[in-house]
């Protein structure tokens, strides 16, 4: 079968249409993995063990485990509980929590970058522990962590594909029902890869310009 | 009253071949990242940009996407896979691109002192490879490919989508014929977590081993 620029232009505005819930699940999903990565981090130092070990096991389990079923489990397993949620909400909530687990290690990381003088400074001019994490440990953790955050986006936007299997009208899913109701193959799945091959490519480059701009903080 | 145990047999066999997948799939990564690594680090610069190129295109479209067009597309090129062949495919060219960084970053991570003592001793390049620096990149390597194996037995839950009776498939067997949904589903989760867990297990049972003997070096 030949490759068909009529058909590729005919396409195009449902692709297009696609896309743009495919960046909308990755922007939620990336606000969604920011806080609850900040929060597992923190719970998981916390000195009380009954707190720290649960929050650490679940953590762990979560990243163990494939994102597809995660997927399944919000959407499927929580109706049955009466917890009624949208395609797009389930799959921002999916894709949040999955990767908050692989947040929370990048902030786990850049809060034992601070020094511990930080800290001891922090509590001998009696600021509280909400007071010393918010005014001093986490402005000095947080823009070392950046690049290595941005990191992760890019994988989750790359996962996003995923969010087809819940019945999220994205990319992958415009693609596949062009595919089905056409019957062409080709134009569909390649032009969903070009998409993700270029975006992912700009923000490489992207990527570079926040490592540049933030990696290098002790330099300044 | 729902019995268990014909659907129990089911997710069985399903996990079965997800094991499978994840046996073929990282042993066809594990090459790939060997080759793409040390192509990466060629003195010719054709072989540098092919191993570039097949990094950067296999790292930044995302598994779903490959797997759908090794699975749908290939086919209209007159290349027919089943699915598990393009499971395979897909999964191992994907993670073997990952992986292939890691070589990379591991043989780089050697110092130069060890190339320079290579060339007095009169070594040739592949048994400066072969004999000196590789043994010592391995355990460096052996971490990140243990994470990288468990991203790979993750990847294995998507070839569901292309009608491959793995453990997701299956669990979505039993969703459908017993419509209950948080046995399946919990049931899996624990199942794949139990996989992950052994692989990084074995990962470290690797590592003990292969630093061993390495005593004294700065890994």
């Amino acid at each position: 079968m030949e490759w068909d620029w009529a058909f590729v232009r005919e396409i195009m505005p449902t692709l297009l249409e696609g896309l743009k819930i495919t960046i909308l699940a990755t922007i939620l999903g990336a606000i969604v993995a920011a806080v609850v990565g900040l929060f597992l981090a923190i719970a998981r130092r916390s000195p009380n063990p009954l707190v720290s070990r649960p929050v650490g096991f679940i953590a762990d389990f979560i990243r163990g485990t494939p994102l597809l079923v995660q997927l399944y489990f919000i959407f499927y397993v929580l109706p049955d509980i009466g917890i009624r949620l949208s395609p797009l909400i389930a799959g921002v909530i999916g894709l949040g929590v999955h990767y908050g687990t692989y947040t929370a290690e990048v902030y786990r990381a850049g809060i034992d970058n601070v020094p511990r003088g930080q800290w001891e400074a922090a509590r001998a001019t009696n600021l509280s522990i909400r007071q010393a994490w918010i005014h001093v440990v986490l402005p000095q953790a947080i823009p070392p962590m950046i690049p290595a955050l941005a990191n992760y986006f890019i994988a989750m936007f790359k996962e996003t594909p995923l969010l087809s299997a819940i019945t999220v009208l994205e990319l992958m899913n415009q693609a596949k029902s062009v595919a089905n109701s056409s019957y062409r193959y080709i134009e569909p799945m390649t032009l969903v890869g070009v998409f993700f091959l270029v975006i992912s490519l700009i923000s490489v480059v992207a990527l570079r310009f926040l490592e540049e701009r933030f990696a290098r903080v002790d330099e300044r | 009253m729902i019995d268990w145990s014909g659907y129990i047999g089911l997710i069985l066999q399903g996990a079965l071949v997800t094991i499978e997948l994840t046996v073929m799939g990282s042993a066809l990564a594990l090459v790939m990242a060997f080759v793409a690594g040390l192509g990466r680090l060629s003195r010719f610069t054709a072989v540098r940009t092919l191993a570039t190129v097949y990094i950067e295109f296999f790292r930044g479209t995302s598994i779903f996407v490959q797997l759908f067009w090794a699975y749908f597309v290939l086919p209209f090129a007159g290349i027919t896979l089943t699915p598990l062949q393009a499971g395979v495919l897909a999964l191992g060219l994907n993670v073997g691109a990952y992986g292939a960084e890691v070589v990379r970053g591991a043989v780089r991570a050697i110092g130069r002192e060890q190339h320079e003592a290579c060339v007095a001793l009169n070594l040739g390049r592949y048994h400066r490879m072969r004999h000196v620096i590789l043994p010592q990149a391995l355990p460096l390597m052996l971490p990140t490919f243990g994470n990288n194996a468990i991203e790979l037995l993750k990847g294995t839950a998507v070839v569901s989508l292309i009608s491959l009776t793995d453990m997701t498939f299956q669990a979505q067997v039993v969703r459908a014929q017993t419509g209950s949904t948080l046995i399946p589903f919990t049931a899996i989760l624990v199942l794949y977590f139990a996989m992950a867990t052994a692989i990084s297990a074995g990962v470290g049972w690797l590592e003990r081993r292969a630093s061993r003997g390495l005593d004294g070096m700065r890994v």
